[in-house]
C-alpha cells in the first residue's frame, strides 16, 4: 500500500495531497472508517482539512463524518504530543493499582487523560487494555511497554525520556 | 496428486527439517505478552550470543504457549534430545543458558521449566512441561499449535494437519457440515453460548445468493486477550474456521473485524491471507472445488459496543456502531441487508478441529450440553496468570487454585465475563464452568476474561470501575443505558467517597434492575451485572462504605489515610524524597510524620517504604470505621 510522504510523518502540519490516501479506496460509505484510520495513522489526528477532503471524496456531509468519527474513541481531533504515554486501564491493571499510575502521570506532566502537554512533547492517553494483563500494571510509552510499574518509577521513566 | 497435496508434502519436509535439525533450534515466544515482558531483548541476546560464541543454531520465533507468568519463554532443542523450555529469561540468563547447554552440554535444569519429551529421554531433574501444575489440568484443542509453530509460516500450519478440516468439509455438502457442528454441540464462544449450527441453519436457509461471513475479533473487554493471542500465535486456524463456516452458510465473502490496536495480530493476519492466496486457499474454486471465497480485514476503531452483532455490522458499513432492534436477525438481514453470520474468533478456531476429528471426538471434552473447551485469560491477583484452555464443566476452584496457583493474600472473588459479567465470591468456587451454571450464579461465561481478586480489592470500587467503563462505552441510543448507567456511576461515586446513605443502595439496586430489563442491546442489559452481583455477594462492603465510611481493602481514596507507624519508622527519609507535595517531614533517623492536609494519596511513599532496602515498611494505608 502506498501513502504520501507527508502523511507518514507523525505530527506533520500540512497535508497537501490527499489523493494518495484516498486513491486506495473506492469511495463508498464503508470506506469511511478505514480512511479515518489511515489519516490518523499518518497525521496523528483528524484535522478539519482531512474532514473536508473526505467529505468531497465520499459525498458525505462533514457533519456525518464528525458524527461517525466522534463515536469511536480511537479518533482524536487535536494534534497529539510527540511521545505517547498510554496508561493501561484494563481490569487487571486496575486491580493492581493502575489508576495510581495515571494520577502520577497527570501530576508529573500537569495534564489530564486525553491531553497533550503544552510544549507538545508528551501525549497522555488511557488504553482500554494493552493485552499484557499478567504484567499489570503497565504503561506504554511510544511502542515500549513498561511492566509492573510502581508509582515511584513514573517520574524516572518520564525523566529518561526528556 | 493435487497441487494442495504437493504443498502439504513440501510443508512437511520443511517442518521436519526443523524437527530433525542437525543443529540446535532455539524457540522464543514473541506474541504481544512475550514482547512486553522483554522477548525481543531475548531474541537480540540469542543472536548476539550465537554470533560471539560461533555456535550454529537456528532461531524460530513462535507465538504464545500460555503461561504468561513465565514470559519471556525460550525453548532449546539439541539434536536427539527433547525440547526444553526456560522461563522467565532475560537477555543475561538467555546467554547463560545457551552457554551452559550448547557449549558445556549441561541442560541448566535449575533454570528450566519443563521438557516436551514423549519417550522419556529427558533429564530426570526437569518435569514434563505439560505436567507442571499450571498446564496439567488444561486441554489444548484451539491452542494446540500456539507456541509450537511459526505463525508467519503457512507451511508450519500445513505440516500440522492445517486445512485438513477444510478439505474434509469441502468433501461434504454444506448441510452435512452443519450437521457435524450440530452433533458436536458447539456453542458460540463469544459469550452468549448460542448453538453455532442454529445460526448457520437460519442463514443457509435465508433467501438470496449474497451472504456474508464475519469473524468477530473486536475483543473490547478490558482484561481479555484470548482472541488476540490466538490470532497472533495461530492465525491460520481462525482463517480455516472462517472458510469452513462460509462454506456451510453459502457465503462468498468474509470480513475479519479486528480491534485496530492489535497491531501484531493484524500484521499476522495480513501475512496469513497473502500466503493463503498463493496457496489457492482464497479466491475462485478453492482447492478445485466449487467453493469461492475471499476475505477483507476490517479494523475497528475501539468501541466496546461493536462486539454486539448489529453494532459491528454498522461499523463495517461505515456508520456509528449503534445496535439495532432485532428482529430481523443478522442471519436474515445483516451486512448491507444480506444474510450474515458473525462468529467469534475462538468459535472459528475450534471448527477445523471438529471437522478433522469429528463430532464425537469433540464431545469427549466438557459435560452434557456444554461440550468442548474454552480459553480464558486468567489474570489479576493470581500467582500463575496466563492464557489457558480448559474443558467446560471444570470447577472455578480448579482454574484458580490448581492452574492459577491461588492468590497471595486471601481469595475474595473472581470476576468473569468482563464488564458484562459478574463477581463471584468464595462460595461459588465449586460451581462448574458452564453457560447455564455461570448465569445462574449471576455472572456469565463471557468471552473468557477471568480476573481474580484478593482481600486487597474493594468490591464497590470494582463495580464502579466496570460501570465507568460501560457508561463511557454506551452508544447513547437508548436512554435506560445512556442515562441509567450515568446515574448509577454518580451513586457509586458517592458511595466510595463516603457521601452516600443507605437509601442510595436501594436506589442503586432499583436502577440497576431497571437498566437490565429495558435496555436495547446486550451492553445495557448486562452493564448492571457487576453492580448487582457485588450488591448480592458483598453487600456488607457497601454498607461499611455507607454507614461507617470504611473501606476494608483501603482502596477507596477518600476513605483512606496514610499513616507512619512511629515505632517502625527508622527515619530513612526515602519517603520525603519521593513525596510530590512535601507532605512528609522528619529528621534523619527520627520517626517521620505526614501532614494529611497536604497528602494527595499518590501512594509513592507507601511503595518506597515497602520496596526500598533502606526503608522499614512503616507507612500504612488505613481506613477508620466511623459511626454515622
Amino acid at each position: 500500500m502506498k501513502s504520501t510522504m507527508a502523511v507518514n510523518q507523525p505530527g506533520a502540519q500540512k497535508v497537501n495531497d490527499w489523493t494518495d490516501i484516498l486513491g486506495d479506496f473506492k469511495g463508498v460509505e464503508s470506506d469511511l472508517i478505514p480512511i479515518l484510520l489511515r489519516v490518523q495513522e499518518g497525521l496523528g489526528y483528524i484535522s478539519e482539512e482531512a474532514v473536508r477532503c473526505i467529505s468531497l471524496f465520499l459525498k458525505l456531509s462533514e457533519n456525518q463524518i464528525y458524527g461517525v468519527a466522534s463515536f469511536y474513541p480511537k479518533f482524536r481531533f487535536s494534534e497529539p504530543g510527540a511521545q505517547k504515554i498510554k496508561v493501561c486501564m484494563g481490569t487487571a491493571c486496575h486491580v493492581k493499582g493502575g489508576h495510581f499510575l495515571s494520577d502520577a502521570v497527570a501530576w508529573e506532566l500537569g495534564i489530564s487523560i486525553g491531553q497533550a502537554s503544552a510544549d507538545k512533547r508528551f501525549d497522555f492517553q488511557r488504553a482500554t487494555c494493552l493485552g499484557c494483563c499478567t504484567l499489570a500494571p503497565v504503561v506504554q510509552i511510544d511502542d515500549r511497554i513498561h511492566a509492573r510499574v510502581l508509582v515511584t518509577q513514573i517520574k524516572e521513566i518520564l525523566k529518561k525520556r526528556e | 496428486m493435487s497441487d494442495f497435496e504437493k504443498r502439504v508434502v513440501q510443508a512437511r519436509r520443511k517442518w521436519n527439517l526443523i524437527q530433525e535439525s542437525k543443529i540446535p533450534v532455539i524457540y522464543v515466544g514473541t506474541a504481544t505478552c512475550g514482547i512486553a515482558a522483554g522477548a525481543l531483548d531475548v531474541v537480540k541476546s540469542v543472536r548476539q550470543t550465537l554470533k560471539e560464541t560461533g555456535i550454529k543454531a537456528r532461531l524460530v520465533q513462535v507465538g504464545c504457549i500460555g503461561p504468561c507468568y513465565l514470559e519471556p519463554l525460550m525453548d532449546i532443542v539439541v539434536p536427539g534430545r527433547p525440547r526444553i523450555s526456560y522461563g522467565p529469561v532475560n537477555s543475561r540468563s538467555a546467554r547463560t543458558i545457551i552457554e551452559r547447554y550448547l557449549i558445556e552440554g549441561n541442560p541448566a535444569s535449575d533454570l528450566a521449566v519443563g521438557h516436551f519429551s514423549t519417550n522419556g529421554n529427558a533429564p530426570d531433574s526437569i518435569p514434563r512441561f505439560f505436567d507442571i501444575p499450571m498446564l496439567k489440568p488444561q486441554v489444548r484443542v484451539v491452542l494446540r499449535n500456539c507456541g509450537f509453530i511459526d505463525p508467519d509460516d503457512i507451511d508450519h500450519y500445513l505440516a500440522n494437519d492445517g486445512y485438513r478440516g477444510l478439505t474434509k468439509a469441502l468433501g461434504m455438502t454444506p448441510e452435512e457440515v452443519i450437521a457435524v457442528v450440530k452433533e458436536a454441540g458447539l456453542r458460540g464462544r463469544g459469550g452468549a453460548g448460542f448453538p453455532t449450527f442454529k445460526k448457520w441453519e437460519i442463514c443457509r436457509g435465508a433467501p438470496g445468493t449474497t451472504k456474508y461471513m464475519i469473524c468477530n475479533s473486536s475483543e473490547g473487554d478490558p482484561g481479555a486477550f484470548m482472541n488476540r493471542a490466538l490470532i497472533e500465535s495461530d492465525p491460520h486456524c481462525v482463517l480455516e474456521g472462517l472458510l469452513i463456516a462460509a462454506y456451510a452458510i453459502g457465503a462468498d465473502h468474509g470480513y475479519i473485524y479486528i480491534n485496530s490496536d492489535y497491531l501484531l495480530a493484524i500484521a499476522r493476519l495480513k501475512s496469513a491471507v497473502k500466503q493463503m492466496r498463493q496457496y489457492g486457499l482464497l479466491g475462485q474454486h478453492i482447492l478445485d472445488s466449487g467453493f469461492s471465497f475471499d476475505v477483507t480485514i476490517k479494523e475497528g476503531a475501539g468501541a466496546f459496543v461493536c462486539g454486539e452483532e448489529t453494532a459491528l455490522i454498522g461499523s463495517i458499513e461505515g456508520r456509528r456502531g449503534m445496535p439495532k432492534a432485532r428482529p430481523p436477525f443478522p442471519a436474515i438481514a445483516g451486512l448491507f441487508g444480506k444474510p450474515t453470520i458473525i462468529n467469534n474468533v475462538e468459535t472459528l478456531g475450534t471448527l477445523p478441529n471438529i471437522m478433522r476429528h469429528g463430532a464425537s471426538w469433540y464431545r469427549q471434552f466438557g459435560i452434557q450440553g456444554n461440550y468442548g473447551t474454552k480459553t480464558f485469560s486468567l489474570v489479576g491477583k493470581v500467582r500463575r496468570g496466563g492464557l489457558i484452555e480448559v474443558p467446560l464443566g471444570i470447577k472455578l476452584r480448579e482454574i484458580i487454585f490448581d492452574i492459577g496457583g491461588g492468590t497471595w493474600r486471601k481469595f475474595k472473588a473472581v470476576q468473569t465475563g468482563g464488564p458484562s459479567g459478574g463477581c463471584l465470591s468464595e462460595e461459588f468456587l465449586d460451581i462448574q464452568v458452564a453457560y447455564e451454571s455461570m448465569t445462574a450464579a449471576g455472572s456469565i461465561m463471557g468471552s473468557g476474561g477471568m480476573i481474580v481478586m484478593d482481600e486487597d480489592t474493594c468490591a464497590v470500587d470494582l463495580a464502579l470501575y466496570f460501570l465507568n467503563f460501560t457508561q463511557k462505552e454506551s452508544c447513547g441510543k437508548c436512554s435506560p443505558c445512556r442515562v441509567g448507567t450515568w446515574q448509577m456511576v454518580k451513586i457509586l461515586e458517592n458511595i466510595v467517597k463516603g457521601q452516600a446513605d443507605s437509601a442510595d443502595i436501594a436506589r442503586l439496586q432499583t436502577l440497576a434492575e431497571a437498566v437490565q430489563r429495558v435496555s436495547l442491546c446486550g451492553l445495557g442489559q448486562t452493564a448492571p451485572n457487576p453492580v448487582l452481583t457485588t450488591l448480592r455477594y458483598f453487600r456488607g462492603e457497601y454498607l461499611q462504605h455507607v454507614n461507617e465510611k470504611y473501606c476494608a481493602a483501603t482502596i477507596c481514596k477518600e476513605l483512606v489515610e496514610y499513616f507512619i507507624e512511629p515505632g517502625k519508622c527508622n527515619g530513612c527519609q526515602q519517603c520525603i524524597r519521593v513525596c510530590p507535595t512535601e507532605a512528609i517531614s522528619g529528621a534523619k533517623t527520627e520517626p517521620h510524620t505526614i501532614d494529611l492536609s497536604r497528602c494527595i494519596k499518590c501512594k509513592a511513599c507507601f511503595e518506597v517504604c515497602r520496596f526500598d532496602p533502606l526503608a522499614a515498611n512503616a507507612i500504612v494505608m488505613r481506613s477508620e470505621r466511623r459511626a454515622s
